[in-house]
């Protein structure tokens, strides 16, 4: 766990010395206070209390932006070579990957943090605010990054070029929250697409309800996506 | 500490980059491993410090399998890979903490053992830069000073002084020297200067095998083998005749006659042509203005083990 941290505690002050995070900081500040409070679904056209406009913004952005900042985690340190530095150093694969992980969840939870005033101002505002249904967007949040992440780190360990991750964490992503969500609509097995649709895990955990099948969604892509990059990273000491 | 590797192999695909090595490195001595480009020195660095495992066979670190304990082993050495890597976004100070702390050194230790080594390294007006913003040689003595923060037993340097300057390349050298009377280091090179003026011992691999192993001197003994003379003779007034004299001498194999009065003299086996030669130019009224022993120095050996090695293995 130790060594987890002292990564994490590295890749982390990459992130905030390089205009990266505050880059997307911001940009998920201003997306998700536009259509909270100004844009299209904000709390006073629809005049509901709640937060789920939000948790859609989070959906949407995070979707891109967990992509762009896990492109470069594995992808950069091939190219440069410190990928050989970083492990044969007193560290193992595992620790590697949780540790870089944890950075990214950590800034994922900063940026969440960071809008906790909306939750507090809907309080404040409504009259009969659903807690609980707030709690399982959060929820649906953070368990949507996690396998974000996960998918992330994955098409990072595949290749050299950050371009290329990017690309296929982003191709995961449109066709996991975006195709599979079409085709639900479409004649050929819908139950199949809908059950591979992140969005509509999404929305039933938004909607309040914590159901098994949408957190096993969520956790069997985390799971497999840090399965893949193990394998991907161990297949250099392969015989 | 010492290093065993035991009929280590690397197989990629059908290439074999490592074919069956075997060796011993004592503790506290200093092994050059030298060799042409792609012949397997980077691989086996590699599977010492448990980057790569090897296809067979097996390399223990203080009978420490590499295989079996890797995190014991990379605890235990000090490595510096080939094009010396670097995250060219952090800061020299904070590159060395992480470091440091990764590979165990105590918390209260960590800001003494960083100072120490940008002292050790010379990277003293340097230390709040960026690593992106040194230069090559700066670059390279943070590769040395990471691979040094936890006071290792073994450091493994693959290259250690390629894009040097002379005067960096000396101070590497002594460096390593210096650091090699407690620990036990490898390193590899292909200048060879290098490898004398710092190795107790060398080891030649080419295709994956080494082809020749010992102390500096052994080696080149065992590649001179005949004596070869360069004679400087004036005042001969017949140079084919000398030429033919000169070799019929009882001790010379062959002679070579150059332009005026220079010729190159190989003795037979075992035998040294120096006097003879000496009586020659006495009994004939000659002047030897020059008579040198031709030495045979390590590039020629590793020209000729890594260039040729179907020639090298019939002899």
């Amino acid at each position: 766990m130790n060594k987890v941290w002292i990564l994490a505690k590295k890749e982390l002050k990459t992130f905030f010395d390089s205009l990266l995070a505050y880059i997307l900081l911001s940009l998920f500040l201003g997306l998700t206070g536009l259509f909270t409070w100004v844009l299209i679904f904000d709390i006073f056209s629809t005049g509901q209390a709640s937060l789920r406009p939000f948790f859609w913004v989070c959906f949407v952005s995070f979707s891109i932006f967990i992509p762009a900042i896990t492109m470069g985690m594995f992808s950069e340190e091939k190219k440069s070579g410190t990928i050989e530095l970083l492990l044969t150093k007193s560290i193992t694969d595992w620790q590697v990957i949780f540790g870089k992980l944890l950075a990214v969840f950590l800034l994922v939870l900063t940026a969440l943090a960071i809008t906790l005033p909306y939750y507090i101002s809907v309080v404040y505002l409504g009259d009969n605010v659903d807690h609980g249904q707030i709690l399982t967007g959060y929820l649906g949040v953070i368990l949507l990054s996690l396998s974000s992440i996960a998918v992330g780190l994955w098409a990072s360990s595949i290749s050299g070029n950050q371009i290329v991750a990017l690309l296929i964490s982003l191709g995961v992503a449109v066709f996991l929250h975006f195709v599979c969500w079409l085709m639900a609509f479409g004649p050929i097995i819908p139950g199949v697409f809908d059950y591979l649709s992140g969005e509509s895990h999404f929305e039933a955990l938004t909607n309040g309800v914590v159901d098994s099948k949408d957190v096993i969604y969520f956790l069997s892509i985390f799971f497999g996506g840090l399965l893949l990059t193990e394998a991907v990273l161990s297949k250099r000491r392969q015989a | 500490m010492s290093i065993t590797a035991e009929n280590l192999s690397k197989h990629y695909g059908s290439q074999r980059a490592v074919d069956n090595i075997s060796f011993t490195v004592q503790p506290g001595e200093i092994l050059g491993f030298l060799g042409p480009n792609g012949a397997g020195k980077t691989t086996t660095m590699k599977m010492l410090t448990c980057y790569i495992a090897p296809t067979h066979g097996n390399a223990s670190v203080n009978g420490i399998s590499i295989t079996e304990r890797p995190d014991e082993v990379k605890k235990r050495i000090g490595y510096l890979p080939e094009h010396n890597p670097l995250y060219l976004d952090m800061a020299i100070f904070d590159y060395l903490e992480f470091v440091a702390a990764l590979q165990g050194v105590a918390k209260n230790k960590i800001k003494s053992a960083v100072l120490n080594m940008i002292h050790t390294c010379g990277l003293g007006q340097e230390k709040h830069k960026l690593i992106g913003e040194l230069s090559k040689g700066y670059r390279q003595r943070v590769g040395l000073a990471q691979a040094l923060i936890h006071d290792p037993e073994i450091l493994i340097l693959d290259e250690p002084t390629t894009g040097l300057d002379p005067n960096q390349r000396v101070e590497i050298r002594n460096l390593i020297k210096s650091l090699g009377k407690e620990k036990t280091v490898i390193f590899s090179t292909h200048i060879l200067p290098e490898v004398e003026a710092t190795c107790d011992r060398i080891m030649i691999i080419n295709k994956g095998h080494i082809v020749r192993e010992g102390t500096t001197d052994q080696i080149k003994k065992e590649a001179q083998g005949t004596e070869m003379l360069n004679v400087q003779i004036e005042d001969i007034q017949d140079f084919q005749k000398a030429h033919r004299q000169l070799s019929a001498l009882s001790t010379v194999a062959s002679a070579d006659m150059g332009t005026a009065g220079q010729f190159r003299v190989q003795s037979k086996a075992d035998m040294s042509s120096k006097r003879e030669i000496f009586k020659f130019c006495v009994d004939h009224g000659y002047v030897l203005t020059q008579m040198t022993a031709q030495e045979t120095s390590l590039e020629d050996v590793f020209r000729e083990l890594t260039v040729n090695p179907e020639l090298t293995q019939k002899r």
